[in-house]
């Protein structure tokens, strides 16, 4: 009998909508493989059985009566611990969430119920999505099911490990600087940062509100397409949600699986190419090109000047972000409460709870945002980053007047040994050295695999133009199309 | 530290005060300002509330329309600018009566900008220009179990009801106001006055300083003729249009003693307490605050349409000072005569008596004299004697009808503002209709002629103005349910003297 876990979500979906599985079925067997493997990988930090195959059972019996179900129906999904999932523990990775179970779900959840989509459990990741590893969360780190011994990427190392490990055919992640992008870069799996606004942040456990991105991840580009269909779209509950219809990656998708780009100018990205990248990279990168050029697209280099000031702008407006946002973590509402003890003020138990309860990554960055915030300070650190994201949306704009969209490596780097960049904080941030600008522009961008690197997956990325996400879903799939998916070495 | 105050008519001939104030609104929107909770007042603790205005990780704020739109129409009726493009933006600080340890505000982009207000103060018109209005969230209310204080040092318990968080609250922040003199006291009274009464007409806001939806911040500051503007104070906790007044009066006097004596005025902010009557230091903590103000990033930024603007300002509705002068020349009243009715806050009630169909010097009656003496009596507004224009409007028919008296009017209002029912009911009730059976009151006549023979040959004897006993002994049988000039008549005709 076929490996239900080995299957793409499309396939699921097609044999629970025939009768050839049923979503208890494609459940079960997902789940027993959580159980064989997570041990040695800790992708997730919450499996809700329970909640799994009630879910499962009533696409079964939806189907049984008749109902029509939709494209992603009996599908499991895995979705980062940023997400608020009504009765089942959220904890963002932190210490300062434990055991809060929210009374809500966020509008993403509440979309996957409605499409049929079974939620497995809840995934690791950095904690409140700051970091480059996984290695910053409360729980312990995740591991690349490609080396035990190497990092997952992050902040979204459970989601992307978990389709990397066949936990899971499909998972969502949140993408602040490239916690999407890079983590499916360095596990050989596609994953989908969507334009600013184009999928809802209610219900997301902000980092940081102007650049927070949830979006897809999964082993194909056609999956995450779907998966893209069903989470996106317009969100009266999130203001800064666009009032506009998904762009139909879907059908882009299908376009780019024919493998024909004819037509298609892509710009490749001078100022991420060589410079700072391993060797094994940029050659992966580079014989990537090659393979778009043949499939009919026209490649071109184009210059963005300022994308090199795009990472000390991001480590500016980022943290000052944060650093409000994580305020109303104080312990007087939820989540841990420390030194309560009747004897000490509100204020020493807050300060407490915080201590208690944030870990060193958090804690740099929310004092990093505070002092950028300062009265005397603002102009210099805060505004004058956000001048400069306005030269990197014109580098933008400037490029997609010329290019229908941009590619460079996801990363500089393969997957690194666990460990290995902990004790320097910039060596960390430099994994998301080309996937920032696209945060700070409010794009769309995919990482999709391209090749190997000393056995290690290399990732590219293509950059669209806001509410074009349909156009980097051709070219990520024409890619696919030729090099084919990566399959990690059995663990 | 007691020193004895300078005379406040001393401390104006030395010093020129400038004052300034910030006054904030609860706007009455059916919904909080960034979710969807009912901002209704009574509610158990904790019972108005959701994942948004609780503060919940992952949720969002979605900006209010109709808070939007009032603030607008404030913005408007103060003749200020509406911004083209203007944000929120968070104000941080620590406090668990704040869900966030935010607060979404306005900072350096607000709504409205640069208006005006002119208020009458002894008959002259004063403009009060208006800095900003802008639009802002409110917070919740701890309260701090155990302690000496009920503050929070010294409290073994914090209890924190969040039913009040999120509501809409407008801030309206005036200019510096220089030049008042010896007014400011009550320029400042006459500005919150004026202020309620503009934004009451736009029925955005209950305006009620008791409750809490309106309050204010009063800065004072003192300099000498000629001299820069001096250190200014913020007096907070002014919680009625009288504290207004009086706290600005009681700064300029603690101010000018400390000045006298050569000290110099520290930039703080000060509680008044309506007990006393002046005001003390509050932390000092408190100015020191950096608030790290920033966009607000989960909201976009509010851009309100010009043609959408044009329209609220045509609709907006006849302004208080405009609306009193159409009624003073309705009314026929002269400057004097509006006054009071203006201090006595009946403007609208005998406007609402006469639109219920009795004549304004009726109601004007009413108003200011029985009413307004049980309202005193009581320590109440006026609005809420427990006598609504239409009922008074009822009352003064039936006398004008001939069915009450004056005196029997009276006794009718004492049940209409006991809850009795409609002037009718109780007339019919308590059975008051003055007597107009002639039949009956004849007989109650010839009753008291015979009873009061002496008087009765006097009258007869030409000494008319001797009938008045004779009435009042009628008056009397009858239980003063008889027209005091119909009885005067009958006994003049009954004893055959022509009147
Ligand atoms: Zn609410």
């Amino acid at each position: 009998m076929t490996d239900l876990t080995r299957l793409t979500a499309s396939e699921i979906a097609g044999l629970v909508a025939s009768g050839d599985a049923s979503a208890v079925e494609v459940t079960q067997a997902h789940l027993d493989r959580i159980a064989a493997v997570d041990g040695r990988i800790n992708a997730f930090l919450h499996v809700d059985t329970d909640g799994a195959l009630a879910a499962a059972r009533a696409v079964d019996e939806r189907r049984a009566a008749g109902d029509e179900l939709g494209p992603l129906a009996g599908v499991p999904v895995a979705v980062k611990d940023v997400l608020a999932t009504r009765g089942v523990p959220t904890t963002v990775g932190s210490k300062i969430l434990e055991g809060w179970r929210p009374p809500y779900d966020a509008t993403i959840v509440k979309r996957l119920r409605a499409a049929g989509t079974v939620m497995l459990g809840k995934t690791n990741m950095d904690e409140f999505a700051m970091g480059s590893s996984t290695e910053y969360s409360a729980y312990g780190p995740t591991r690349n099911p490609w080396d035990t011994d190497r990092i997952p990427g992050g902040s979204g190392g459970g989601s992307a490990a978990a389709l990397a490990a066949y936990e899971a055919p499909l998972s969502i992640g949140s993408d602040t600087g490239g916690s999407i992008r890079q983590p499916g870069a360095v596990t050989g799996t596609v994953g989908a940062k969507p334009t600013y606004g184009g999928t809802s942040r209610y219900g997301l456990v902000a980092f940081s509100s102007s650049l927070d991105t949830p979006g897809p991840c999964a082993r194909t580009v056609l999956d995450a397409a779907l998966l893209h269909e069903v989470i996106g779209g317009h969100d009266p509950r999130d203001s800064t949600s666009i009032p506009a219809p998904v762009p139909d990656v879907v059908a882009a998708a299908k376009l780019g699986a024919t493998g024909d780009l004819t037509g298609v100018k892509l710009g490749v990205v001078k100022e991420f190419t060589g410079e700072g990248a391993e060797p094994g990279v940029t050659a992966a990168f580079r014989e990537a090109v090659d393979t778009l050029t043949k499939l009919g697209a026209e490649i071109v280099e184009v210059s963005c000047p300022h994308f090199r000031y795009a990472l000390p702008a991001y480590y500016l407006i980022a943290p000052s972000e944060c650093s409000s946002n994580l305020a109303r973590f104080d312990g007087v509402r939820f989540g841990l409460r420390v030194g309560d003890d009747g004897n000490r003020s509100l204020e020493e138990v807050m300060s407490l709870t915080r201590e208690a309860g944030f870990g060193p990554e958090v804690k740099r960055r929310i004092m990093i945002g505070t002092y950028a915030l300062s009265s005397g300070y603002y102009d210099a650190y805060y505004g004058q980053a956000q001048k400069v994201r306005t030269l990197i949306t014109r580098d933008f704009t400037a490029a997609f007047t010329q290019v229908d969209a941009l590619i460079s490596p996801t990363t500089p780097f393969v997957a690194f040994p666990l460990g290995a960049r902990t004790s320097d904080p910039y060596q960390m941030y430099l994994a998301d050295l080309y996937t920032i600008p696209t945060n700070l522009y409010g794009g769309p961008g995919i990482s999709v695999p391209c090749g190997l690197s000393e056995g290690l997956p290399v990732g590219l990325q293509v950059m669209a133009p806001t509410m074009a996400d349909d156009r980097m879903y051709r070219v990520a799939a024409a890619l696919e199309s030729a090099v084919g998916t990566f399959t990690p070495p059995a663990l | 530290m007691t020193t004895t105050l300078p005379a406040y008519d001393d401390v104006v001939a030395r010093y020129e005060p400038v004052i300034g104030l910030e006054t904030h609104v609860e706007l009455g929107t059916n919904t909080k300002m960034f979710c969807g909770c009912p901002t209704d007042f009574g509610g158990e603790p904790n019972t108005r509330v959701c994942p948004v205005c609780l503060g919940l990780p992952g949720s969002l704020p979605v900006a209010n329309k109709a808070a939007i739109e009032a603030t607008i129409r404030i913005g408007l009726a103060l003749n200020c600018s509406i911004a083209e493009w203007c944000r929120f933006a968070r104000k941080n600080y620590f406090y668990p009566d704040m869900p966030k340890n935010f607060q979404i505000s306005q900072y350096d982009e607000p709504l409205c900008v640069d208006g005006y207000l002119d208020v009458e103060v002894n008959g002259e018109t004063v403009r009060i220009g208006i800095e900003r209005v802008h639009l802002e969230e409110d917070t919740g209310k701890t309260l701090h179990v155990g302690g000496a204080t009920g503050r929070i040092h010294g409290a073994t318990e914090s209890l924190v009801d969040y039913n009040r968080a999120g509501i809409p609250l407008v801030e309206i922040v005036t200019k510096p106001i220089p030049g008042t003199g010896a007014l400011a006291p009550e320029v400042a009274r006459a500005y919150v006055t004026e202020l309620r009464d503009v934004i009451r007409s736009l029925g955005v806001s209950d305006v009620r300083m008791e409750e809490g939806s309106l309050r204010c911040d009063v800065n004072t500051s003192l300099n000498r003729p000629g001299q820069e503007w001096g250190t200014r104070t913020e007096t907070k906790n002014v919680n009625s249009l009288r504290s207004v007044e009086r706290a600005v009066r009681s700064e300029m006097l603690r101010q000018a003693s400390v000045l006298d004596a050569g000290g110099r005025i520290t930039q703080e902010t000060r509680h008044f307490h309506e007990d006393s009557g002046d005001t003390t230091p509050g932390r000092s903590k408190e100015t020191a605050t950096d608030y790290r103000y920033f966009p607000e990033p989960d909201l976009v930024p509010l851009a309100p349409d010009a043609a959408w603007v044009a329209e609220l300002k045509a609709a907006l509705p006849e302004l208080p000072r405009l609306h009193r002068r159409r009624l003073q020349l309705q009314w026929g009243l002269s400057d004097l005569d509006m006054q009071s009715v203006l201090n006595a806050g009946a403007v609208e009630l005998i406007e609402a008596t006469v639109a219920a169909g009795a004549t304004p010097a009726a109601a004007r009656k009413w108003w200011l004299g029985e009413l307004s003496r049980r309202a005193n009596e009581a320590g109440i507004e006026l609005a809420d004697v427990g006598a609504t224009p239409s009922q008074v409007a009822e009352l003064q028919g039936l006398v004008d009808a001939g069915k009450l008296n004056d005196k029997l009017a009276r006794v009718v209002l004492e049940g209409v503002v006991g809850g009795e029912g409609s002037p009718t009911e109780i007339m019919n009730n308590r059975n008051l209709e003055v007597v107009s059976d002639t039949g009956a009151l004849t007989a109650a006549v010839d009753e008291a002629i015979v009873a009061n023979p002496d008087v009765a040959d006097k009258v007869r004897s030409g000494k008319v103005a001797a009938a008045g006993a004779l009435v009042g002994a009628v008056m009397k049988t009858t239980r003063g349910q008889a027209d005091a000039k119909t009885v005067r008549e009958l006994i003049l005709e009954r004893l055959g003297v022509q009147s």
